[in-house]
């Protein structure tokens, strides 16, 4: 193992300007150290900036502060020492199994042998021996993922960057090729000195990483970084490996520490109207009430426990959990989802009364709604027009965002019969569909 | 099936610079025939082979109206892999070049040939070349278009991952461009290439054999052929042309598109295995004798070698370059642009409104009205008959199958072949030629519709259907509620090529002979006609700008609009 890291990131920031003037920041203050013999895990939500930070280190994209060096010289492009397994594998549909290993060296303007000997090499490594003439499409999933390995690793790289490999596969591929890998990085048969993954899954980090970074969102940040000293091959089972994996779900439902004095904080950036919602349906809203509040939980459950019982990953689960939160519905504290009395007494009701206690609380806690439905209210025409309200959540937040999030406020709506929406004319009304 | 995809990228083009690019189309348009004008050379001078009717000669000229198209589809081939890379990779130049391409698509096609035949001619005085140029460059308007806006469309939407891949492997640009970016584009661009070809069929016909002032120059080729055969008014011979058409398209449609399109099938990013892999024989039997492999091998061989020859520039240079914003560049551009909308709106000024009494651009707007009129009506007549068969057709796959080709193969076949016939309809019932002329602009334009629908129906999904007759959807209901729905999106791509093909045949249509009977219809076509026939560059200007602007702005106000919202509100993903 050398002193000097094979990768440095220092204070970087990423930051889009939005049509306004302003900035959109979607990465700060990142610091990061690679070393060789090392695998460390981006862990984080969508949107908390994790696949971003492995762009800038691929040279896809720049940093708008900070620096990034590659043993010692800054990253201001695609450098020939990193190489990149992409998470819908990126294969070139029109090339084979081999002309899609050997493009890379191609690229590079390398000897005929020598390109024929390395990508065959790569081949064989990577199991895809008998493979060679196939066509991507005439692969299934893994195999093609393994393509993928292949590419990157006949470059030779230095860094292995991976950016959510595993998770376009289905639970017993994704598994098979996980193994495999870390097999061959653990008998030291890959060109490779360094691996950063990126991932949502928390379990994968705890059974891949010897370091994992979470994130966190707006602005993506690292809220923690956890060191994983467990031998490998891990066991999932094993009470240090679940004690890991429990922390880290603690850490990401821990509540924002920069919180501004006044009173609660929600988990969704911005404020009052300007809050960026997730368009969650309402039937998983109450479809997760009513797995909480039933046996074994009765009303609170561990998150890692109902993410499996449920076979949900963090990034389903999470958005779900905290839209109950904002709605008065449950607490998220300390890696556990606690239902109110609110929640309880909805998972209990029948339909009707379920939307009556969803009106109240949709009303209550969501300012959005609430905003929506007194404009309705005091129009003469009870009508509006949904880019009305776009243009408002546009002084917040960016074009996705207003979208997304008023997609959530007319569902929700829709739901509670706070207001209806009609799709072909754009516009809210308080009539009753005909 | 897959559909074109002409107005998917204008939505978020702004109107301003459509403006701008009519004006500088039309611009052009206008200057080329003054510069035309000048150059006037007296065709007398042309050594004209004479033509004989004699059908030993058709596989003679079968070849040659072939051999045109080929050089016409090679030379649009070029143009849409620079035009449309230019406009895709420089967003300046992109906000320009895109509208006038969807400008210079709804200029009638033998307006071209009209305007520009004297100036082509004269870049060849004395010699067949120019009019082998004019008849070339019109198929070429009648293919480049689309098939540019196809790979500028590609360019576009090249998933992320793919590029990203792409650059981390470093590829050159220029290997970029051959291993990526061209690959990825190839399926739309070969599918909008055979839609272009069996456009081109009818515009050769038409370009072989022209008219200007006294002169006729005739080109060895089937079109000419024909053009002789009605000046005759040898029936046998039209048999012969229309039986050697027939066979001439069925030989390129087996022996070129079948297999490019049954080969080009692999490049599709997101098809998987499984799914209808058009078949070809003739791909087959390339395949078996490695013909195929071979031409891969010495393509990337040709591509490796130009890249390693030229370096052309570092990957990391590119994403580095990329970057960097220019702004004096950014003002350059402005200004030229500028310049340019100046330049054409003069040129407009100068040769439309100097020469032209405003009363004659009345009329002329009225013709073009009466015109517009009369595709409308036969648009809304075609769809009465071909949608209930394209749909009756679409939910039988065995119908569907046999249906299918055969509509594609009626849509390429040049309509304005069986004018005649329609003529000696109306001399000998005396009938009213404004109205039974009119159905020749639909003749061979109305089958888009038809296969269009054949095509929705067909992907109507069978569960939907199930769920239909479960309910007891019958009758009236069944089609208001489950089939028209379902097709909506497929019948508005039909209609509206439909509609662009009624509008270049107008010119053809409204105006038809047969020996020395001529036979008229009141409309746009027949006076951009007559004008041609005359040789007179102003009014050959004025009505093709008009309809021009006819066709931009039902297009922008009609077509678009009915296209996005069939797209958004049934479309089935």
């Amino acid at each position: 193992m050398s002193s000097t890291p094979l990768l440095q990131c220092s204070d970087v920031r990423k930051a889009f300007r939005k049509p306004d003037g302003g900035e959109l920041i979607v990465l700060d203050g990142m610091n990061l150290d690679l070393y060789a013999g090392q695998i460390v895990g981006l862990l984080g939500r969508s949107g908390s900036g994790k696949s971003t930070l492995l762009r800038l280190i691929a040279g896809l994209a720049e940093p708008t502060a900070g620096t990034l060096s590659y043993l010692g010289e800054p990253v201001d492009g695609p450098a020939a020492g990193i190489a990149m397994v992409f998470q819908s594998f990126a294969l070139f549909p029109w090339l084979t199994v081999y002309e899609n290993v050997a493009l890379g060296l191609e690229a590079q303007h390398m000897p005929k042998d020598e390109i024929r000997k390395r990508s065959l090499q790569a081949i064989d490594l990577i199991g895809l021996d008998g493979f060679e003439s196939a066509y991507p499409r005439e692969l299934s999933g893994g195999m093609r993922q393994r393509v993928g390995f292949a590419r990157a690793l006949v470059v030779h790289p230095n860094i292995l960057l991976m950016d959510e490999p595993f998770s376009a596969l289905d639970v017993l591929t994704a598994e098979t090729l996980r193994t495999d890998f870390l097999d061959l990085w653990g008998e030291g048969r890959m060109p490779i000195k360094g691996v950063v993954l990126v991932t949502h899954n928390i379990e994968e980090a705890v059974l891949m990483c010897d370091r994992i970074l979470v994130f966190g969102s707006n602005p993506g940040r690292i809220l923690s970084e956890i060191k994983v000293t467990l031998p490998q091959p891990r066991n999932r089972l094993d009470p240090s490996f679940r004690e890991l994996v429990e922390r880290i779900y603690v850490v990401m439902t821990a509540r924002p520490a920069n919180g501004q004095a006044a009173g609660r904080q929600e988990r969704f950036p911005g404020l009052g109207i300007g809050s960026v919602l997730p368009s969650v349906s309402s039937n998983l809203l109450s479809g997760l009430m009513e797995a909480v509040a039933a046996a074994p939980f009765s009303g609170k459950a561990d998150l890692p426990e109902i993410a499996s019982d449920l076979q949900m990953e963090i990034d389903e689960l999470f958005p779900v959990a905290e839209t109950l939160q904002l709605l008065r519905f449950a607490e998220l504290e300390g890696g556990d989802l606690k239902l109110t009395e609110d929640g309880l007494s909805f998972a209990a009701a029948e339909i009707d009364e379920r939307k009556r206690i969803f009106l109240r609380h949709l009303l209550a806690y969501v300012p959005l709604a609430a905003h929506v439905r007194r404009v309705l209210d005091e129009r003469a025409s009870h009508s509006a027009r949904k880019s009305r309200f776009i243009d408002e959540l546009e002084d917040f937040m960016d074009e996705d965002a207003a979208e997304n999030t008023l997609r959530a406020i007319i569902q929700w709506g829709r739901y509670a019969e706070a207001y209806a929406y009609d799709d072909v004319n754009a516009m809210f009304s308080l009539e009753n569909p005909t | 099936m897959r559909r074109f995809e002409q107005f998917g990228i204008l939505r978020n083009l702004t109107s301003r610079w459509d403006l701008i690019a009519f004006v500088v189309v039309l611009g052009l348009i206008a200057f080329l025939g003054e510069a035309a004008r000048g150059l006037f050379v007296p065709l007398t001078q042309l050594d004209i082979v004479p033509l004989s009717l004699d059908p030993r000669h058709l596989p003679e000229y079968a070849a040659r109206t072939t051999l045109r198209m080929l050089v016409a589809l090679f030379i649009s081939l070029v143009f849409t892999l620079t035009y449309a890379t230019w406009a895709a990779k420089s967003e300046r130049a992109g906000k320009l070049l895109v509208p006038i391409l969807d400008i210079l698509q709804s200029v009638p096609i033998l307006g071209f040939l009209s305007i520009t035949l004297v100036f082509f001619m004269s870049l060849a005085p004395g010699r067949v070349l120019g009019a082998e140029f004019a008849s070339i460059f019109v198929i070429f308007t009648s293919q480049a278009w689309n098939m540019a806006f196809s790979f500028y469309q590609s360019l576009r939407t090249i998933p992320i991952e793919l590029s990203e891949a792409a650059d981390s492997f470093r590829l050159s640009p220029w290997m970029r461009f051959w291993q990526l970016e061209v690959p990825f584009g190839l399926p739309a661009l070969v599918w909008n290439m055979m839609m272009s070809m069996s456009g081109g069929w009818f515009f050769v016909v038409a370009s072989e054999s022209i008219t200007v002032g006294h002169n006729t120059v005739a080109l060895p080729g089937i079109g000419s052929y024909i053009a002789l055969a009605i000046e005759q008014k040898n029936l046998p011979a039209m048999g012969y042309a229309i039986g050697t058409m027939l066979l001439v398209i069925l030989l390129y449609d087996q022996l070129l598109f079948r297999p490019l399109v049954s080969w080009v099938d692999r490049f599709r990013v997101e098809s998987d295995p499984g799914e209808d892999t058009p078949e070809s024989w003739a791909l087959t039997m390339m395949r078996r004798s490695r013909l195929i492999r071979a031409g891969k091998v010495a393509f990337r061989a040709a591509v490796l070698a130009t890249s390693r020859a030229f370096n052309f520039g570092d990957a990391a240079e590119r994403v580095r370059a990329k970057r960097s914003k220019r702004r004096s560049l950014d003002l350059l551009w402005v200004s030229l642009v500028a310049v340019a909308v100046a330049a054409g709106v003069w040129h407009l000024v100068a040769s439309l409104v100097a020469h032209t009494p405003v009363h004659e651009a009345v009329q002329v707007c009225g013709l073009a009205l009466i015109t517009m009129l009369r595709v409308f009506v036969l648009i809304a007549l075609a769809s009465l008959v071909w949608v209930p068969v394209g749909i009756w057709v679409g939910l039988r796959p065995r119908v569907a199958r046999v249906v299918q080709p055969v509509a594609q193969f009626f849509a390429a076949f040049p309509a304005n072949l069986l004018f005649p016939i329609a003529i000696y309809g109306i001399v000998t019932w005396k009938l009213q030629p404004n109205i039974w002329l009119s159905p020749l602009m639909i003749l061979g334009t109305q089958w888009y519709i038809l296969f269009n629908v054949i095509a929705g129906a067909a992907q109507l999904p069978a569960e939907l259907r199930y769920a239909a007759t479960n309910f007891g959807v019958r009758g009236w209901l069944w089609w208001r509620k489950v089939a028209l729905p379902g097709v909506l999106p497929f019948y508005v791509t039909g209609a509206i090529t439909a509609s662009g093909g009624s509008w270049n045949a107008a010119q053809v249509a409204e105006l038809v002979t047969w020996g020395n009977t001529e036979i008229e219809a009141k409309g746009l076509g027949s006076y951009i006609a007559d004008a041609a026939t005359a040789g007179d560059f102003h009014r050959i200007v004025l009505g093709v700008g008009v309809m021009s602007l006819f066709v931009v702005v039902i297009n922008r106000l009609f077509w678009r609009p009915l296209y996005y919202y069939a797209e958004r509100k049934y479309r089935l993903t």
